[in-house]
């Protein structure tokens, strides 16, 4: 959309304001009926920018659109850079980087994190972590879980695997054996080809451009 | 009507208001379970895991307050038309048919609790969508019952012939807030465009639908227990739905900072939902200058006391605690942390619990005193609301230091990766707030107890209660 959030705020106030008088012409202030025109003329009015809003959103959050990547971002390299000209984190794509060793097709990647999605909502992993910032606090945020470090840094070695994305299939179906702190995460009976969705689709979100949250992540260099 | 000259529509509402406060129980009980969790991970551990215990807690939460305000509307509803619900045989039926859907997703939730990673899950056993996380068959069901909830109250009105400005409010409210939830019902890949809708049935219930209907409840309970003009108290209404509708629908944008949605978000988020605490000042001071006007003279002291605390707890859960973390720079480091945490306590209390309770004391009193013959008053009243406000206020402030802690340590400094967490977890700023809030959440517990024993009992030993100066007596 070409106006900014300025024009907006101001165009919404400015036209609630219009119509107010308008509505309410001949009533004093201390009315019930002044009060009420106000209140439907500015839900009405308030409705209407969201709507727009809304239809601008959904075009601009479509998967490969920009902001969120397609699918076939799995097949690629991923990192959080720092963008000075808006000053702050953004996600970064560049080169081909194989998951589980083999490039996925358009449709095989979308069902890959199709079954991913699907098996978070399953297992109610939002009720402990957070996705974006949303969900609950008693696990670690997994907005860029990829990126996490410690993934290379200690759980391959834990769990005794070849590559960051096996370690963390590996990780994920038996956390109650690894654990890193005294709250474990449980065994919620992930089955392998499960595991493997989750991990392509926690790599498909952290390409997703949020605004720089989380700020300062200090993501893996590997 | 009933042998207590109650209409059909009113025993209704006290059914349903009696199921929401037993739910109310168990959103304390798994409450207290998951805060336990906290300082001892390994108690329920596989068992009745966390994630578990919170949907519980939170879904608990939901249901036991749209119980509570669908009873209070089936109560005034009748005094506001001045005639029995239409449809009641059907509205009768829709509470066993909730009962019942309720029981079912509990009971699944306790003992089959996750699936699969396929459709089959989402639709019978967990939907896996924060706060909604409810099976989407019990969705369906949840909209029909809300369906013959809203038939019951336009044809009720209709048939009246006397459309009230309260009634109106409502009824565009209700429209509003059962076609929002539909916003929650579909599964897509994409988790921005998930997250987009999934915030219109939260934000636009809670911040928006929500304050409207309480503002009607309150409105209503005014009128009766101060007896404040109908003029009066709908010309706040209309206020009330002024600033609330516009400040709260484009303060939706606050949850749209980080979620992938374009960057004006940022500013519109920030700007429109920096002026939601507004309409809660406004109701402030409307609840204070009716009972100043009055000289503090109520029929029911308890309801009385319940809407001030409605009306601070509201101001401060919802509107400083919301504010404090409501501008992006902020929330930029705040976001999903304890802070949250903290102010959904203070605000769900505040907004909804108090006013439920208010109704609660209001239904209880036509029950014992149905020709308002007494002032409305006992000792445990007292007891519970100072060890409910005390156990919540104590919560609050355990999260808040707690949420500071989490923001300084994880986010701001640390990063927010997975060791930032862990840090911050085991800094003593946190690791000590859960102790303080698992001991406050015993001490509101102890006040829930008393709350239900005071509503058994209340108003039961007339000897005990102040009779009503005659002139105020109401033959109604």
């Amino acid at each position: 959309m070409e106006f900014g959030w300025l024009e907006i705020t101001v165009a919404a106030i400015v036209i609630s304001l219009i119509l107010g008088v308008i509505f309410t012409r001949g009533s004093s202030w201390i009315e019930p009926r002044f009060w009420k025109n106000i209140a439907i003329v500015t839900s009405l009015v308030m409705v209407v920018f969201l709507l727009i809003l809304t239809f601008d959103t959904l075009a601009s959050i479509k998967m490969g659109n920009g902001r969120v990547p397609e699918a076939t971002v799995i097949n690629k390299k991923i990192s959080y850079v720092y963008d000075e000209q808006k000053r702050w984190y953004v996600p970064k794509v560049s080169g081909e980087e194989p998951l589980f060793g083999k490039i996925w097709s358009e449709e095989e990647a979308l069902a890959l994190i199709n079954k991913g999605k699907m098996t978070i909502q399953s297992k109610a992993c939002m009720d402990c972590h957070t996705l974006l910032g949303n969900g609950g606090y008693y696990a670690p945020d997994l907005t860029k879980a990829w990126l996490d470090p410690k993934w290379n840094l200690l759980i391959k070695d834990m769990v005794g695997a070849n590559s960051k994305e096996e370690a963390m299939a590996k990780w994920i179906q038996h956390p109650d054996q690894y654990p890193t702190f005294q709250r474990k995460m449980p065994d919620l009976g992930i089955t392998d080809e499960e595991a493997k969705a989750i991990v392509a689709y926690l790599k498909w979100m952290s390409a997703i451009d949020t605004n720089g949250f989380p700020d300062n992540f200090k993501a893996d260099e590997q | 009507m009933t042998k207590q000259g109650l209409y059909e529509s009113q025993k209704l509402g006290l059914w349903y208001m009696v199921a929401g406060l037993i739910l109310f129980g168990a959103q304390n009980l798994f409450g207290l379970l998951i805060a336990y969790q906290y300082i001892n991970p390994d108690f329920l551990f596989g068992l009745l895991d966390f994630n578990i215990g919170r949907i519980l807690h939170i879904n608990a939460m939901v249901v036991w307050l749209l119980l509570g305000f669908i009873g209070a509307i089936y109560w005034f509803l009748p005094i506001e038309t001045g005639r029995e619900t239409v449809g009641i045989k059907l509205g009768k039926l829709a509470f066993f048919v909730l009962v019942a859907a309720v029981t079912v997703v509990v009971l699944v939730y306790l003992f089959i609790q996750i699936g699969p990673g396929n459709q089959i899950s989402l639709w019978f056993i967990n939907e896996g969508r924060e706060y909604i996380e409810a099976p989407r068959w019990a969705d369906i069901g949840i909209v029909v019952v809300v369906l013959i909830f809203l038939y019951n109250v336009i044809a009720t009105v209709i048939a009246s012939k006397r459309l009230t400005g309260i009634m109106g409010v409502l009824i565009v409210d209700l429209v509003a807030l059962a076609g929002l939830y539909l916003a929650g019902m579909f599964y897509t890949v994409n988790i921005s465009v998930d997250q987009y809708f999934w915030w219109w049935v939260i934000h636009l219930w809670v911040e928006a639908t929500w304050e409207v209907l309480i503002g009607c409840i309150m409105a209503l309970s005014l009128m009766y227990v101060l007896k404040t003009p109908r003029k009066i108290v709908e010309g706040w209404l209309y206020l009330e739905v002024f600033l609330v509708f516009g400040t709260g629908i484009l303060g939706l944008g606050h949850h749209y900072f980080w979620i992938g949605t374009p960057e004006y978000w940022l500013g519109i988020g920030g700007f429109f939902s920096a002026l939601e605490p507004l309409p809660l000042v406004a109701m402030i001071i409307h609840a204070i200058y009716d009972a100043g006007a009055h000289k503090l003279r109520t029929v029911n002291r308890p309801a009385l006391f319940w809407i001030f605390a409605q009306a601070f707890g509201n101001f401060f859960g919802a509107g400083v605690w919301g504010f404090m973390q409501t501008l992006p720079q902020i929330n930029m480091y705040s976001h999903g942390t304890q802070l949250a945490a903290s102010h959904g306590h203070m605000a769900f209390f505040g907004a909804y619990v108090a006013t439920n309770i208010a109704v609660a004391y209001i239904m209880v009193q036509k029950l014992r005193d149905p020709e308002e013959k007494y002032v409305f008053d006992s000792k445990l009243w007292k007891w519970a609301y100072v060890l409910m406000i005390i156990g919540i206020v104590g919560m609050v402030g355990a999260l808040m230091v707690a949420g500071f802690a989490q923001t300084e340590i994880e986010r701001a400094v640390g990063g927010s990766g997975w060791q930032a967490y862990i840090d911050a977890q085991l800094h003593p700023w946190m690791a000590e707030a859960m102790w303080w809030r698992l001991g406050f959440g015993f001490i509101f517990f102890i006040g829930y107890i008393l709350l239900i024993i005071d509503l058994l009992t209340i108003g039961k030993n007339k000897e005990e209660l102040e009779v009503l100066p005659e002139a105020e007596v109401s033959h109604a």
